[in-house]
């Protein structure tokens, strides 16, 4: 093992580091906003409201996300209207389609993980909150979602350490990310054990870090959950 | 509307099956030595497992898949004149792309069929071996077809994530989907279609997946009520 000239790259480890946090802090945000709303109408008991979302979901759950990844990033570029309208700069950068997709791609699995800790809310907290004379929005702000987002908390943070992992797929898109990086010394110096599991340790730092990080939080959030001792 | 490159597709398809399939034979080889290792009583068993679910699982796949195939490649070139090999080995991308997945998916399977060993009662493979069967009949008549209704939901959202982790072996010169709608959209210049039709493909095979598995549950569960909520 040779790892001198990892050594030597690290700074274009520490770039591809910063470029893997800022895509996964972006396309978690993204994620996030679209889920909360879509969740809320996911968990509804109308099919009018729910079954759009439903399908929503069901295709983004159902295809890869290098899939999805493509159709944005190669597929747009075959339509002429795309090509010259405004958005098209924002549309031909591998940043944005890859902020773009990986947002949609864990907007889908957060819909479903937050409504599915809506549907389990318990029916006495909903009522003591009508019986108390809060409003619609009242009761949605105070009372259902605060409580949903609790439960939803630790499959969330499996959603957020298979988000780190998806953001390697930027590398494919030309994206210089942790992988990236490591594409790139191993292609430099022909040196694939030394790179990638430099770049493996890193994903790993990060994903341990994540779970410390959850952990911690539910500590904090659910700690009316916690086994006593 | 595919310009004649559905066969193309479709042989990509069998393709991309054929990898999931046998990567999901060698995963459940692996998740079974897994999962018997992490019970196991020897300390040494029991770490060797903690650290192949801990490292695999805290590593993206792309990364993994990429490791294997250059350090493979480089590996296997360095140990054949040891065995008295000249000439270049080139890997088998199909080879690598199993290998890869079935390991990396090995290390779920191993969490998913742990969970399911500890749901047995013990007093089960007790009262088989107090009826004289041997280790080997404990586990195959008793055990093993137990855990694998208790495993059968982790397994297919397992399944369901692995078959979406093939679209990854197109990086390492598979002739898989993305790689077939690769060429086609270079040949039309119609990208959007081709990787739209994959992702057609890729929603059938998991729904199908999916009504499979339900009915192999139901099979599976007959005899055992669910707990009526």
């Amino acid at each position: 093992m040779n790892f001198d000239a990892v050594l030597a790259s690290l700074p274009l480890y520490l770039g591809g580091l910063l470029t893997t946090a800022k895509l996964l802090l972006m396309s978690l945000g993204l994620g996030l906003a679209g889920a909360l709303p879509l969740a809320v109408l996911r968990a509804s008991s109308s099919p009018w409201l729910s079954g759009p979302v439903w399908c929503f979901t069901y295709l983004m759950r159902g295809t890869p996300m290098l899939v999805q990844l493509f159709i944005l990033y190669y597929g747009l570029a075959q339509f002429e209207a795309v090509r010259d309208s405004a958005a098209w700069p924002l549309l031909s950068s591998a940043w944005f389609c890859a902020v773009l997709a990986f947002g949609l791609n864990t907007c889908a699995y957060t819909t479903e993980i937050i409504a599915g800790a809506l549907r389990a809310g318990s029916l006495g907290e909903l009522e003591a909150a009508q019986s108390l004379g809060l409003s619609r929005t009242a009761v949605w702000r105070r009372i259902l979602l605060p409580s949903a987002l609790r439960r939803a908390l630790p499959a969330y943070g499996n959603e957020v350490i298979m988000m780190l992992h998806g953001t390697s797929l930027a590398s494919i898109v030309t994206l210089a990310d942790l992988t990236g990086a490591a594409r790139e010394v191993n292609s430099r110096f022909y040196l694939p054990f030394e790179a990638f599991i430099t770049a493996g340790l890193f994903y790993l730092a990060l994903t341990l870090l994540l779970v410390a990080l959850f952990r911690a939080a539910e500590q904090r959030w659910l700690r009316h959950l916690q086994p006593r001792h | 509307m595919l310009h004649g490159y559905l066969d193309s597709l479709l042989e990509g398809a069998r393709l991309t099956l054929g990898v999931a399939l046998s990567a999901l034979l060698l995963a459940l080889l692996l998740g079974l030595l897994g999962a018997h290792a992490k019970l196991a009583r020897a300390p040494w068993l029991r770490r060797i497992a903690a650290i192949y679910t801990t490292v695999i699982r805290g590593v993206p796949d792309l990364v993994l898949m990429l490791l294997i195939f250059y350090g493979g490649q480089l590996a296997i070139n360095a140990a054949a004149p040891l065995l008295g090999f000249d000439g270049y080995i080139d890997i088998d991308p199909f080879a690598a792309g199993v290998a890869t997945l079935g390991f990396i998916f090995g290390a779920y399977l191993t969490e998913t069929f742990r969970g399911a060993l500890l749901a047995i009662p013990g007093g089960q493979a007790e009262a088989a071996h107090a009826y004289g069967m041997s280790l080997w009949q404990v586990q195959r008549r008793i055990v093993w077809p137990q855990m694998l209704r208790l495993a059968l939901p982790g397994l297919t959202n397992n399944w369901l994530v692995l078959v979406k982790s093939t679209a990854l072996v197109s990086v390492i010169g598979l002739n898989d989907m993305m790689h077939k709608a690769g060429q086609a959209a270079g040949a039309t210049r119609e990208p959007f279609t081709f990787y739209v039709a994959v992702g057609v493909l890729y929603l059938l095979i998991t729904s199908a997946s999916v009504v499979l598995l339900r009915l192999l549950e139901k099979r599976f569960t007959l005899g055992f009520k669910a707990l009526a909520l």
